[in-house]
């Protein structure tokens, strides 16, 4: 069960609205996979997620600690940055599997290295430049848990353009 | 009798005596195993740390030692050759420091419950350290420092400025928006593919290069502002390549390094100057591993002396992940008589801030 959803924002600031109602509606246990470029701004659209979580500390980027952890909004966020473990992801057991299936919600960057330890139902998204400071977000979910999310978030920010 | 009070008559005892405070740090929150033994606070017998060993080599050093298995695999070596190193045995101890945060939780907890197995089976009093305290005090063992000061927090994690009124209270001034300094060093030492992690390589790239040679932007966010935020910085650096790449022009690597290392530089002096101008604090001290940068430290020492401040890094050696700067942190809380119990976690989003929030053993000095 695969199913997309494609928005394009015309600003960061609009970039984060979009992801803070993503924040506004995710569960527990809920995995979000994501890609782009660096620079993308896979950090940014987390920091928007965070706030629709009701995170009040700041977040940033997890590439050093590789996973930093916020349990002070409505459920607590996992944020993660695999790159630094490349292949050696899969035998470097962080204790993933308490994260994916943990209270939180799970945010993972550079998940190709981990591919086969992430839950199958997922929500992956894929975030490319578009005009001036806009982006264009390609949401993909694997699965019922990702397909319901993704019909939530159609529901809230439908894609009018 | 109960831990608890082994800790009291252990402590008063110790006090009575008159001998050495010999502290034993150690250190698991992220890639590095590490050990160390300092006495009185300031002076280091020894400061092992598990990449810088032969127990490393065996598992190769090339992928970081995240897991809690590394970990597992590193303290019991590591303590043994800090104790070695030192000349002391663990009868001499008077305390343990360990790091209980922030960092990962399955790393962190090696460190404590390693701490907590051995000053139970010691009566031994432990003091659980937070990571980004310990690199603050990194500088109290090169330099005779005292609080009141303010600390720039520099590293892969976090760009912070702290206010350190007295030992053991921090007060944040400013701290990141987005991207760590370190970070954006090491996105940008990626993008130019240049190996991780790429802060020191841009440093030295950058004392060849043209710090004028791109006008990359300065986030000031306002006259106010002691924030900092480096993702624009880092978009433009990116923008800059791709551009050229895109018209088929050649880039510099050692003019990109130097002018992005310019724009970083700037900025986190400005800010101090701010916060040492707001504050009317006299003294900084430079944390974190981005302490060890050339570019920062020529730049903020010239400054402070235009100023007339004073501003202290620590030795290279210790701007990096190491528990001598644990041990540092945990002797002002020995010297308060502040212990943590049994029941000490890990916590691996642990604030500054939040450090002396958690409860310590009840002190009845006799």
């Amino acid at each position: 069960m695969t199913q997309a959803l494609k928005y394009e924002t015309a600003s960061s600031g609009e970039t984060q609205a979009l992801a803070a109602r993503l924040g506004e509606i995710v569960q527990s246990g809920d995995v979000l996979c994501l890609s782009g470029d660096l620079g993308a701004g896979k950090t940014t659209f987390t920091q928007g997620l965070a706030r629709g979580l009701g995170i009040e500390e700041p977040v940033s980027s997890p590439t050093f600690t590789i996973i930093k952890e916020y349990d002070d909004g409505r459920i607590p966020l996992y944020h993660m940055d695999i790159y630094r473990l490349g292949e050696a992801a899969v035998q470097e057991d962080l204790g993933y599997d308490e994260y994916f299936y943990g209270e939180g919600v799970s945010v993972i960057e550079w998940y190709g290295f981990l591919e086969e330890l992430i839950p199958e139902d997922r929500l992956e998204l894929h975030i490319t430049l578009a005009e001036g400071d806009g982006r264009r977000l390609r949401f993909t979910a694997t699965g019922p848990h990702a397909t319901a999310r993704l019909k939530e978030l159609e529901q809230l920010c439908p894609t009018s353009h | 009798m109960g831990y608890q009070q082994r800790v009291r008559d252990k402590y008063n005892a110790d006090r009575a005596s008159g001998k050495p405070v010999v502290i034993l740090g150690i250190e698991t929150s992220c890639d590095e195993t590490s050990a160390s033994v300092i006495r009185d606070g300031r002076e280091i017998l020894s400061n092992v740390v598990s990449s810088q060993i032969e127990i490393h080599k065996r598992f190769g050093g090339v992928v970081p030692e995240v897991a809690s298995r590394r970990h597992v695999e590193n303290v019991n070596g590591v303590v043994e050759e800090a104790l070695t190193q030192a000349g002391v045995t663990l009868d001499d101890l008077s305390a343990v420091g360990v790091t209980y945060g922030p960092g990962l939780v399955g790393a962190l907890l090696v460190g404590v419950a390693w701490a907590k197995g051995l000053c139970f089976a010691k009566g031994i009093p432990m003091i659980g350290v937070q990571h980004i305290a310990g690199h603050i005090y990194a500088n109290f063992l090169s330099g005779g420092m005292e609080p009141p000061l303010l600390a720039l927090v520099v590293s892969g994690g976090h760009t912070e400025i702290v206010h350190m009124p007295a030992h053991g209270e921090f007060e944040f001034l400013g701290r990141t928006r987005d991207d760590a300094a370190g970070e954006a060093y090491d996105k940008v030492a990626r993008a130019m593919g240049l190996p991780y992690p790429g802060g020191p390589v841009v440093d030295r790239l950058a004392q060849e290069g043209n710090p004028e040679a791109y006008p990359f932007p300065r986030a000031w966010i306002d006259d106010e502002s002691m924030d900092f935020s480096f993702s624009g910085l880092k978009s433009a650096v990116l923008n800059t390549m791709h551009n050229a790449e895109q018209r088929g022009e050649e880039w510099k690597q050692a003019d990109i390094a130097a002018s992005f290392q310019a724009a970083v530089v700037e900025v986190l002096v400005e800010k101090t100057v701010r916060a040492v101008r707001k504050t009317g604090v006299r003294n900084v001290v430079v944390a974190g591993g981005v302490a060890a940068n050339r570019g920062l430290r020529a730049a903020l020492q010239k400054r402070a002396e235009l100023e007339g401040f004073g501003v202290h890094f620590p030795s290279l050696d210790l701007c990096t992940d190491n528990a001598a700067m644990i041990a540092a942190a945990a002797f002002p809380m020995y010297e308060a008589g502040r212990f943590h119990d049994l029941d000490l976690n890990a916590v691996a989003s642990l604030s500054l801030t939040k450090w002396a929030d958690t409860p310590t053993i009840p002190f009845l000095v006799k």
